[in-house]
């Protein structure tokens, strides 16, 4: 391939990478009721994925994150790692020129991923957040050893981290007891009204 | 100074040196500690990574807790004051998510307290305050002042010291007469909740904080979340392993500096709980 051709050459070939996926307006305009970001503002300068600590482990680069959810390219971006693998980190939002807050619109990709039932990559962190909010369901706060159990168990990671856990135990780190909320009830309900599909 | 303090989950299990070492320096700085009644989980990381409005109203419950208690909340833990206080400005500018969230409160929250992080309540006492209260000041100590992700980001949101060179534990950590280290990885992500999912992103993103904290000459690490500190902590052995390279690096909560500094009794137990031994002081 002749990089430096600037003109019509017809030697050479020209490669185009072609996204096979659909355009549509239907899941911006989810993401920017979820996320109340002005997901056409971004104007590609690169910002975010430059800032992104992230990044390096990503499939998809934020500021791409971001191009797809303009053209509204629902499969490649809701079955992505990258939405899963943001840490909530908030330098994208801090950063960019926009004023878009990334961080926003990937809680709002995740959000649909769900909703819509998507299996996408990285099932272990959705099952991290979901044993998470079960456990604040049940006592109102997060009781980190039953957590953690529900964690290995729905994931079978049931042996990683033994001998760190055994440490931890033994330095009193792990609390046997739940603590609870006594209005746990008001938790719940919570949940029930606003919690969306768990 | 009376506070409605949010100790947080974490606070109460494996972050306990944070909550020892904050009630003791509060205590003897004068900073009245009132542990909010029945509190409930903020949501953390989980929370908004799920469903937004659920994330605004588990943390909503709290400030309402806290308003009829007629008290600002502070937090010790980064994460649940991040979500606190934005709970707090979208409770406010939000007026249609406001009224269905308080109509599932027995105690609704009308705006009337703001919440604030630990470091913010310590800072405004002043370092004149601090330094005056220090019996064994903290000499020849070099500390890498970590301030982590969400106590300063989204500085629209917070509105607390600078999103990217924040200074407000470097001059505690003068005060107590202790010289913070000069480096630039003071706010770079540790990798948060992945602890447990991807800790081999963790690993990575430790090895890069505490080889630059290595480089500029740091003795020990000081931090102002139980994640972070979970992280540099519970996982340097393994990053050291993984990228070859030895770090050593005793990662404390800034309270436990404090506490050391200000000669409270027992200021010394708490170290003895982290993964990578701390001696401090004699």
């Amino acid at each position: 391939m002749d990089k430096t051709a600037n003109s019509a050459a017809v030697e050479g070939t020209f490669a185009v990478e072609i996204l096979g996926a659909e355009i549509s307006t239907e899941l911006r305009k989810r993401i920017e009721t979820l996320s109340g970001q002005k997901v056409m503002s971004c104007y590609q300068c690169g910002e975010c994925t430059a800032g992104c600590p992230m990044a390096f482990a990503m499939d998809i680069m934020p500021n791409r994150v971001m191009r797809m959810a303009q053209l509204g390219c629902a499969t490649p971006l809701l079955e992505s790692a990258s939405i899963w693998l943001c840490a909530g980190c908030e330098t994208c939002a801090t950063r960019c020129p926009k004023e878009v807050e990334l961080s926003r619109v990937m809680d709002a990709l995740r959000e649909i991923a769900v909703t819509d039932g998507v299996r996408g990559r990285e099932s272990d962190i959705l099952k991290f957040h979901k044993a998470f909010l079960d456990a604040v369901h049940r006592h109102g706060r997060v009781h980190e050893v039953s957590m953690l159990a529900r964690y290995k168990l729905a994931t079978g990671k049931l042996f990683t981290d033994m001998i760190l856990g055994a440490k931890m135990f033994a330095k009193g780190k792990l609390a046997l007891k739940p603590n609870k909320v006594k209005d746990v009830d008001e938790v719940r309900r919570i949940f029930e009204q606003l919690g969306g599909k768990r | 100074m009376r506070y409605a303090y949010f100790p947080g989950c974490s606070l109460h299990s494996t972050a306990k040196e944070y909550e020892a070492s904050t009630r003791a320096v509060c205590a003897a700085l004068g900073v009245e500690l009132q542990e909010i009644t029945d509190w409930n989980c903020c949501g953390a990381t989980s929370g908004h990574s799920l469903n937004h409005e659920l994330s605004v109203a588990l943390p909503a419950r709290n400030l309402g807790l806290a308003e009829k208690m007629g008290a600002d909340v502070v937090a010790p833990c980064a994460a649940c004051y991040n979500r606190m206080r934005g709970a707090e400005q979208t409770m406010k500018t939000d007026s249609q998510l406001r009224q269905r969230i308080n109509a599932l409160l027995a105690n609704p929250y009308g705006g009337g307290v703001s919440v604030l992080p630990l470091v913010q309540i310590l800072a405004n006492l002043g370092d004149e305050a601090i330094a005056t209260a220090v019996k064994k000041p903290l000499e020849g100590l070099r500390v890498a002042c970590y301030y982590g992700c969400l106590m300063v980001r989204p500085p629209k949101v917070l509105g607390f010291d600078d999103a990217e060179h924040p200074v407000s534990l470097d001059n505690i950590m003068r005060a107590l007469g202790a010289e913070p280290a000069d480096w630039h990885y003071k706010t770079e992500c540790c990798g948060g909740s992945f602890s447990l999912t991807r800790s081999d992103l963790v690993e990575k993103l430790t090895f890069d904080i505490l080889s630059r904290a290595k480089d500029a000459g740091a003795d020990v690490v000081a931090t102002a979340c139980p994640l972070c500190q979970a992280n540099l902590d519970m996982r340097q052995e393994a990053a050291a392993k993984e990228y070859g390279k030895e770090l050593g690096l005793p990662i404390l909560y800034f309270t436990e500096l404090m506490a050391i500094a200000l000669d409270l009794p027992g200021a010394k137990d708490t170290l003895k709980s982290h993964m990578v031994a701390a001696s401090i002081g004699s």
